[in-house]
């Protein structure tokens, strides 16, 4: 992938694509299981050819996300390890909110925030996928008793909401802070931007000479 | 065809609105099962397949006088035939004709996710309208009576339907009309009460101290009753539950979370709307972008007077 000229590579092209195989289950999921969950939301399945078809899609579509994100959690585990800064980023969470950013203690290339937004879901997907496949009523619905598929269907409905409130928070973060949407898109951002958000990420990359998105990057910082 | 459609439900799944209902003047039936006049013959199996058209897959021999082993998509009635040695060392033969029970407050009926899958009608038969059934298995869950059968074939769930197309022009069900003893009854629930409350008396007179009628309260009672000789023990008949109630797991995942959750949703969604209108977007300045230059700027420096 060629970037412009003088700017940073925040995710790379196979980060870009995992991310959004990743984006597409989550919503086709999301929309399908929201269906299944509440009448008001049953006119969805209709976007899946019908009900039945979406009852059979669902699963399918869970092992597809479940792989997919393991991808993604390989590609960021590392630079989502809980730190010292996130604590002090987190206790300016209302500058933060408040967009006076200039204020806010620096972090790498992840804030707290979005740490949050990725152990959510690297707790919350399993659990969806080891319940899901428990009550996977045309391969497994023989395989347990229906008192653990009771317990099942209620953990994973309690968790997908979950997953779908960090969702919600992780597309509106995408769109309020502005030059995210191109990150994941496009895979650059300017160097302004990762001086605001990512401050020490920023000087990691600029002190070894990377591109980004790691500082370990082996190719010379472009200009 | 006649016009079919019915105007007499008083529930119907995953709907939000009142069901056409104008046509409730009826009253309520029920099944009377008297398991003390059952012979275990099984002439209501054979006339449940004839009248209903099915032939449930041949089975291998299990050991055991169920055939087949147990309900399956195309067995919607079941002798389920248990061996109980009483108090006196007698040995009982307790044969209990298994299939849907047709509760007041159906488990399946609160747990089905598709809209029409499954409808209460006004007589109180529950029945599976199977072209909206989408095959997920929910209604599985629901009940507390481990009825209902998801086929392999069509992904459909099935289970008795009281014969409602034969009670809804005047006819009893298929199983009541062939059993040769008179142990299963049908009418209206009142009669089917009072008739059990004959035959209970009788079987008092005869020494079964504890007999009585099955009608659990916990699902608001039932559509097929049983006259049961050990009526304090429901469970000695092929397990059938004492108290059967729907599960509190059915409860907490249709009851609470279902408003809970969307309030949940709809909260963040708000709540993001909001934030957008009050802080607006963050945007990367020019000031920023004029920090990273020099520290950029900085960087090449120094590396180059290093090299």
């Amino acid at each position: 992938m060629s970037y412009p000229k003088g700017t940073i590579v925040r995710n790379s092209t196979l980060t870009l694509v995992n991310h959004w195989i990743t984006g597409l289950c989550f919503v086709l999921l999301t929309l399908s299981g929201l269906a299944m969950f509440h009448p008001v939301f049953f006119w969805l399945s209709n976007l899946f050819g019908s009900g039945q078809w979406m009852r059979a899609l669902h699963p399918w579509l869970g092992v597809c996300l479940i792989v997919s994100f393991l991808g993604l959690f390989i590609q960021f585990w590392r630079d989502n390890l809980w730190n010292r800064d996130d604590v002090e980023w987190a206790k300016s969470l209302d500058k933060v909110l408040d967009n006076r950013e200039e204020e806010v203690p620096p972090v790498g290339r992840f804030n707290a925030g979005q740490k949050a937004v990725f152990w959510g879901m690297a707790l919350i997907i399993p659990v969806l996928f080891v319940t899901g496949i428990l009550i996977w009523e045309v391969y497994f619905g023989d395989a347990t008793s229906i008192e653990t598929q009771r317990v099942a269907v209620l953990i994973h409905s309690m968790a997908a909401i979950g997953a779908i409130l960090i969702w919600i928070t992780h597309v509106y973060a995408a769109l309020w802070v502005k030059g995210s949407m191109r990150a994941m898109l496009h895979g650059w951002v300017t160097p302004g931007w990762a001086h605001r958000h990512h401050r020490k990420w920023f000087r990691s990359l600029v002190a070894s000479g990377s591109p980004g998105p790691t500082p370990d990057s082996t190719a010379k910082f472009r200009d | 065809m006649a016009d079919l459609q019915s105007q007499d439900y008083i529930r119907r799944s995953a709907t939000n609105l009142t069901p056409p209902s104008v046509r409730h003047h009826e009253l309520e039936v029920a099944k009377l099962i008297d398991v003390s006049r059952c012979i275990g013959c099984k002439a209501c199996q054979s006339a449940c397949m004839e009248w209903n058209n099915l032939r449930p897959e041949m089975e291998e021999f299990q050991g055991a006088y169920e055939n087949p082993h147990d309900l399956n998509p195309g067995t919607w009635t079941l002798m389920r035939f248990a061996e109980y040695e009483d108090e006196q060392g007698n040995l009982e033969w307790l044969i209990r004709k298994d299939g849907c029970m047709h509760c007041e407050d159906p488990g399946c009926l609160k747990a089905c996710p598709a809209p029409g899958a499954i409808v209460q009608y006004a007589n109180g038969i529950v029945d599976f309208i199977s072209e909206n059934c989408i095959g997920c298995g929910y209604c599985v869950k629901g009940c507390p009576f481990n009825i209902p059968r998801i086929s392999a074939q069509d992904h459909k769930s099935y289970k008795c339907t009281l014969c409602s197309d034969r009670v809804g022009v005047g006819l009893e069900p298929a199983c009541v009309k062939t059993c040769p003893t008179g142990a299963i009854m049908f009418g209206s629930k009142d009669d089917m009460k009072d008739w059990a409350g004959e035959r209970i008396a009788e079987l008092k007179e005869r020494g079964f101290q504890n007999a009585g009628l099955y009608d659990p309260p916990e699902v608001g009672g039932t559509h097929v009753m049983y006259v049961l000789h050990h009526a304090d023990k429901p469970s000695l008949y092929s397990g059938l539950p004492d108290k059967p109630h729907i599960s509190a797991l059915v409860g907490a995942w249709k009851g609470f979370l279902k408003p809970v959750a969307l309030a949940g949703l709809a909260f963040a969604a708000v709540g993001a709307f909001v934030h957008s209108i009050v802080a607006g977007p963050n945007e990367t300045t020019e000031a920023d972008e004029a920090h990273a230059r020099l520290e950029m700027e900085k960087a090449k420096r120094n590396g180059s007077a290093e090299s």
